[in-house]
């Protein structure tokens, strides 16, 4: 039943059909390719790059269902990216912390009480910031399946409370991407202080070092976060060409483009508007607990309200309001501006000035967006579908 | 006949200037209604008190068996209350198929749960057909609503509001812009719709309204002037004087 039923879902929607092909086809490439299949033409940091690629892709479908589709220019999705990558950062090196401070004191003739070996992982974790007693905020982070719970929860809740506040009094436009701005840049300032409980703008570190196994080569650690990865994003895919296929994308794209409209047919705009960006919060905390892993560390810069923005070009770039357009945007900016940021990209002398990528890539990023929103509005796929009405 | 909506010493102003001045109304289920009244005399604005868009300064205004006050209410739950409106400019939406508009329109649960579950129904289809039909859209339903002519947008509005169902039918000028046989058939399906429901129809047009063959409110500055049958009210020297006069 629900075989046949997610059968002809994916045949009424080829695009979907043909982006999990291609991830499929993607993710057993790099798995032949890495280096713990043996072959290693493609390089552990790569494939983390590569795995955390998939992660922005998965953020940025969900930025694109909420801006493209329900039309809400949210500039705040990236905070809760950045509070999944700290829920479980904090069970991380909580337990790998544990792990070492229990190597230590075994030494030690008379065994260790509960609280010497709390304080010595507390001393551990939070000298840096000259704290030595654990947070309130830490309470569960003894606890994988606690902090998973969190990557849902946290940033679920907090797009609950603020979208309905927002919502509510009927904040649109510009004026509620400010407000998401002022969320996101509220929370990076919060984290940046050393007496937050999150080690101040130290972040998280050594997030690659997967507690329990130790004796695993971090290619084949690698490996296993990008199929997650890739699994994650694909079934992301699904439920996003899910939710905006039917009725209920009707429903959203009628907001996005007439929402007053909308309320004179008896829907109550709110509740729509609140459930697409609690849905796509959720999921960007998913997103975020499966990066940071694959980037080692994550600290509060990360939330900075410029990386919202960054995630909002890429989806004009890419092609708002059809996935795909999403990922390719994600897939195509983040690459290029690894690229170009990077320091691999040739200097360009002109003679009289030298333009460096590293400081002219930001200009060139915004030339660009602002090319696509006047000249291109339908972003990179709309060429994709020029094509394929031309066969 | 018994009384639907109920609206007494209703005033609205914008700015200090009153739109709508200590306004009454009345209409019955099932009853045809027809206002006419000069530019700018507040019978949008009328619509937009009902439907909840515009909230009066004071007045009261009572809707169904159960004399809930609608201006409490949010205008969605206006809607869901069997209240329906057209709009004077039409407005569907563009960038959606004619089939989606009244897929959108469709009398059926409204919460984005049941919406996120809904599945399509053969009953739902040929309803949708149905009403493409008697608004002369059939062969339409799958193009883009913004691919219609002026016209054929009234007509998909139109086909809207009766696929919400609403006891209540508000429709400001539908008239505009269509050919004499098109106001005909208008009038037809508001006559129809009139049979079981409360309807309020906005026009300028005297044939238009002749046709209708109701009960005609005239509005001016914001209050009723005169009420009756259209010659009674054509007779009417105030009438004359503010109107038809020019
Ligand atoms: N939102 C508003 N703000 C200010 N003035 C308004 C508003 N809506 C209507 N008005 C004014 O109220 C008066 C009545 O307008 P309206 O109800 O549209 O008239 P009608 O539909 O009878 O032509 C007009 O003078 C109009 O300019
Ligand atoms: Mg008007």
């Amino acid at each position: 039943m629900t075989k046949a039923l997610s059968k002809t879902f994916l045949i009424r929607h080829p695009s979907t059909l043909w982006v999990l092909a291609s991830l499929g086809l993607f993710t057993l490439i790099v798995s032949v390719l890495s280096e713990a299949a043996g072959t290693g033409l493609i390089s552990t940091s790569f494939v983390k790059t590569l795995g955390k690629t998939l992660c922005l892709c998965l953020i940025a479908i969900a930025m694109d269902v909420v801006w493209g589709y329900c039309g809400i220019l949210s500039l705040g999705h990236f905070a809760f990216f950045g509070i999944g990558g700290y829920a479980i950062g904090m069970w991380l090196m909580y337990a790998r912390t544990e792990a070492i401070v229990a190597q230590n004191l075994s030494a030690n003739l008379i065994p260790p009480t509960d609280s010497e070996i709390s304080d010595a992982i507390a001393t551990q974790i939070f000298g840096v910031v000259g704290a030595s007693e654990f947070p309130a905020i830490w309470a569960f982070s003894h606890s994988l399946t606690l902090q998973l719970l969190m990557v849902l929860l946290v940033p679920g809740l907090l797009a609950l409370v603020f979208g309905w506040l927002a919502f509510r009094s009927r904040v649109t436009g510009v004026y509620l991407s400010i407000l998401t701005q002022a969320m996101t840049l509220a929370l990076a300032l919060y984290l940046f202080q050393n007496d937050s409980g999150l080690r101040g703008n130290n972040g998280l570190s050594g997030l690659q070092n997967i507690p329990g196994f130790e004796a695993t080569s971090q290619a084949v650690i690698s490996l296993a976060f990008f199929w997650a990865s890739a699994l994650a994003l694909a079934l992301g895919y699904l439920l996003f060409a899910w939710v905006t296929a039917g009725k209920m994308g009707s429903v959203i794209r009628a907001i996005r483009d007439d929402e007053a409209r909308v309320r004179f047919l008896g829907y109550q705009v709110e509740s729509y508007k609140l459930f697409v960006f609690t849905l796509t919060a959720v999921v960007s905390g998913i997103a975020g607990a499966l990066y940071y892993p694959q980037a080692g560390i994550i600290n509060p810069a990360e939330i900075a309200p410029i990386a919202s923005i960054y995630l909002a070009v890429w989806v004009a770039i890419g092609g708002r309001g059809k996935l795909y357009g999403a990922i390719i945007g994600a897939v195509f900016v983040s690459l290029l501006s690894s690229y170009f940021t990077g320091g691999s990209a040739p200097d360009i002398n002109l003679g009289f000035y030298v333009i460096k990528w590293t400081d002219w890539w930001l200009v060139l990023l915004g030339l660009s967006f602002v090319a696509v929103t006047l000249l291109f509005p339908g972003g990179i796929a709309s060429l994709f579908d020029k094509l394929a009405r031309k066969q | 006949m018994s009384t639907l909506l109920e609206m007494s010493g209703v005033s609205v102003s914008f700015d200090g200037f009153k739109a709508i001045n200590n306004l009454s109304f009345q209409i019955g289920e099932p009853e045809m209604r027809a206002i006419i009244g000069p530019n700018g005399a507040g019978k949008t604005t009328f619509m937009d008190i009902i439907t909840g868009k515009t909230r009066p300064d004071e007045g009261r205004v009572i809707f169904g068996e159960k004399s809930m006050s609608l201006l409490g209410m949010s205008e969605s739950q206006i809607a869901r209350a069997g209240v329906g409106r057209k709009f004077q400019k039409p407005t569907v939406f563009e960038a959606q198929t004619v089939r989606e508009n009244f897929a959108l329109a469709l009398k059926n649960p409204r919460s984005p749960f049941d919406v996120l579950l809904h599945r399509k129904t053969p009953a739902g289809a040929d309803r949708i057909e149905a009403l493409a039909e008697q608004v002369g859209l059939s062969d339409q339903l799958p193009r883009m609503a913004g691919e219609l002519s002026h016209g054929q947008k009234q007509w998909l509005e139109i086909g809207m509001l009766l696929a919400q169902d609403p006891r209540l039918l508000l429709v400001d000028e539908p008239a505009a812009g269509m050919t004499p046989a098109e106001r005909e058939k208008t009038t037809d399906i508001l006559v129809a719709a009139a049979q079981k429901h409360a309807v309020v129809v906005v026009e300028h047009d005297m044939e238009f309204v002749r046709r209708l063959n109701c009960k005609v409110t005239v509005l001016n500055e914001g209050s009723v002037l005169a009420e009756g049958s259209l010659d009674h009210v054509t007779n009417n020297p105030d009438v004359i004087d503010v109107y038809l006069g020019r």
